[in-house]
């Protein structure tokens, strides 16, 4: 019988396996960042334990950094302890750090991938749960809290159960005005927001297949928004070209043997999987949320749902509860929503195509006199770069937005960036929990075009109509 | 680690599904650099009608008289019960230290999300799986009796009612060890060192671009 994709890559990384069914499971790349690591250095300290590879781990503070005046420093005193935290813990303990003055810094999950830190057939951890993303590059990443931080930069190890593997094919050639975050947004709708839950899911099909690295990033991204611990996706040409050259990617004699490696992952013909799920990518339109939780999802062409259409008591409690947050009326057109403010960027859509895409839509046009704030805000100080190089700063500002220094930013709102009681925002991140964006914040998650869109329309617009 | 072997204390019901950790403890609390201190903020937002900050005098701050934690019949609670996919959301372990430091040491549900679930057993906190009609049937009794109490037994993996009903669980074998016994299990992985080295240096081998 053939292997899954995950079963492979899982199966290489098994250092012991335990009688109770875990594993010691290898842990070939640890990201870090300030927020879930201080607690897990002062463990390793505490206890008189040293990193068991250093070279394993790389960090970047991301999650409090200020993405305006960086030259002043951080504002927020606490926020500053925390990210000169990291810096005193990286040096302390021999781990390499890209700081806030350094062009590399960024998003965690935006700038591993970019550095070639993350690479196909890898496992990957980090204290955040959207590392998920990683699995783009047909890697097992997964999210873990700041306990197994420690445990990772002690034993280089967690200790492990292997998930059920569920496979989700997207058939059909991708729509136009289509992208990763639509799909993701889509399938959550779909399977639910535990649809997920105690599985990996393996992203497959011809849709899957005709997204760029980025759009792979952006759904593997939201694989935790279903519950799934992990995305994944197999490797192939796009996956290679993207990986090649990068700063730690191997070169040489060493790629081509690599390369040769990462073309196995992938699932078997005869694979079976626990659980396997088909959806065509012809019914996929662009995607807006509507509530207080990423399957409370929508086509933009749809209308804000009525309680008493749910399916169970549970559910129409969480209905009204979301649509009294959220301030909004059963039957109101997702296209009748107006925003206040627009938010692009974060590790979902921090990339340097979601600049492309969202500056496609705002050239040479005016941000609507109704929108209080739009913000661009690129995942790293490479994609703030390659933007700017290719002028897509400039159309921003042109029409009106705020062009700013890279970090995780209004996704969650730990910084200055933030909503606002009542605000609503059109946001390319990857939650719309109440509260999020800011106390009483209305969060609706959409891709990059159509925030974009939405900042000029000053509501929800349908791209596919866009001029 | 504190270990978790038995627990009798008062239940206090959290009657929605999806509660996420940003819910548990929201983003500004996550700037500590300490594993305490978080329960005076724990569902900060839905506890509270103004917006908490860190450091703040929580005893001075105006109180949502709705919010569950804020009734006076359940002051004083062990056992958390709440619904569907519990904990869903961020891996912050902030959430699972702001439950215990509020005073929780177990939460039981029909189900929860992954990280949140692995988080707990860290911290000394016993996550109890049960399935949807008999924790449907836990918030109804909890709802109508006032001081309504669990008693809950890791070695037995048994829940007990007030009327003396019992209700089993499952628990992984191992994570059940560890926190009956408060392990530290960085300690029980670095007695595999040798084993960890012999894998590294045969991967070394077969995959010398990972290192």
């Amino acid at each position: 019988m053939g292997q899954t994709l995950f079963d492979k890559v899982w199966q290489q990384h098994v250092v012991k396996a335990n009688d109770d069914g875990s594993v010691l499971l290898y842990i070939d790349r640890h990201l870090v960042h300030e927020v879930t690591s201080p607690q897990a250095f002062e463990g390793l300290r505490l206890a008189g334990r040293k990193p068991w590879r250093r070279a394993a781990s790389v960090a970047t503070p991301d999650h409090n950094v200020p993405t305006v005046d960086r030259d002043k420093g951080i504002a927020d005193p606490v926020s500053r302890t925390q990210v000169e935290a990291l810096d005193r813990n990286c040096a302390e303990f021999g781990i390499t750090e890209f700081g806030l003055d350094d062009v590399r810094q960024g998003v965690v999950h935006v700038m591993g991938p970019e550095q070639g830190l993350v690479l196909p057939g890898m496992t990957v951890v980090c204290g955040d749960s959207h590392t998920s993303t990683h699995g783009a590059f047909g890697s097992i990443a997964m999210g873990i809290g700041t306990s197994e931080v420690e445990h990772v930069l002690a034993t280089q190890c967690l200790i492990q159960k292997k998930p059920k593997v569920m496979r989700i094919q997207v058939d059909g050639a991708l729509p136009t005005g289509i992208t990763g975050k639509d799909i993701a947004l889509y399938l959550i709708g779909q399977i639910g927001t535990a649809g997920g839950t105690g599985y990996a899911i393996e992203f497959a099909g011809e849709a899957i297949r005709a997204l760029s690295m980025e759009g792979r990033m952006s759904l593997c991204n939201m694989a935790i928004e279903a519950g799934a611990r992990c995305g994944m996706v197999a490797v192939d040409q796009v996956t290679l070209d993207y990986v090649q050259g990068r700063p730690f990617a191997p070169k040489g004699a060493l790629a081509e043997q690599a390369e040769a490696a990462w073309r196995q992952l992938h699932s078997d013909a005869d694979a079976v999987f626990d659980k396997e799920l088909r959806f065509q990518a012809a019914d996929i339109v662009p995607q807006v949320s509507w509530g207080t939780s990423p399957e409370m999802v929508l086509p933009v062409t749809g209308s804000v749902p009525d309680p008493a259409d749910a399916r169970d008591d549970v559910q129409r409690e969480g209905w009204q509860r979301a649509l009294d947050y959220m301030g909004l009326t059963a039957g109101t057109p997702i296209a009748e929503i107006a925003i206040d403010k627009v938010f692009i960027g974060s590790c979902t859509n921090g990339r340097i195509e979601d600049f492309r895409q969202a500056a496609a839509m705002v050239r040479g046009k005016q941000v609507a006199a109704s929108v209080k704030l739009a913000m661009a805000v690129p995942g790293s100080g490479l994609v703030k770069a390659q933007a700017e190089a290719e002028g897509l700063d400039q159309i921003f500002r042109d029409a009106g937005f705020e062009w700013r220094d890279p970090g995780c930013s209004m996704c969650l709102a730990m910084n200055a960036d933030r909503l606002e009681p009542g605000e609503r925002c059109a946001s390319t991140s990857n939650r719309n929990f109440e509260g999020r964006q800011g106390m009483g914040g209305r969060t609706h998650l959409v891709s990059p075009a159509m925030a974009a869109a939405a900042a000029i329309a000053g509501h929800f617009v349908d791209i596919r109509d866009w001029q | 680690m504190q270990a978790f072997t038995t627990l009798d204390g008062i239940v206090a019901p959290m009657d929605r599904a999806n509660v996420d950790t940003d819910a548990i403890i929201p983003k500004q609390f996550l700037k500590s650099i300490r594993r305490s201190g978080y329960g005076p903020f724990l569902f900060d937002e839905w506890r509270y009608e103004d917006r908490g900050e860190p450091e703040m005098d929580c005893s001075k701050r105006p109180k949502r008289a709705d919010f569950v934690l804020n009734q006076p019949r359940y002051q004083g609670a062990q056992i958390l019960l709440a619904r569907e996919n519990f904990g869903c959301g961020s891996s912050r372990e902030h959430a699972p230290w702001a439950i215990l430091d509020y005073g929780f040491s177990c939460v039981i549900a029909p189900s929860f999300a992954d990280i949140f679930y692995n988080n707990c057993f860290k911290n000394g906190i016993l996550p109890i799986v049960l399935d949807a009609n008999t924790v449907d049937d836990l918030f109804r009794d909890c709802f109508a009796q006032e001081g309504y109490r669990l008693s809950v037994d890791l070695q037995a993996q048994t829940v007990t009612t007030p009327d003396g009903q019992i209700l089993h669980f499952e628990v992984d074998a191992f994570r059940k060890h560890c926190l009956l016994n408060g392990l530290d299990d960085i300690a029980l992985t670095l007695a595999d060192a040798d084993a960890i080295r012999a894998y590294e240096a045969r991967r070394q081998q077969e995959a010398a671009w990972l290192f």
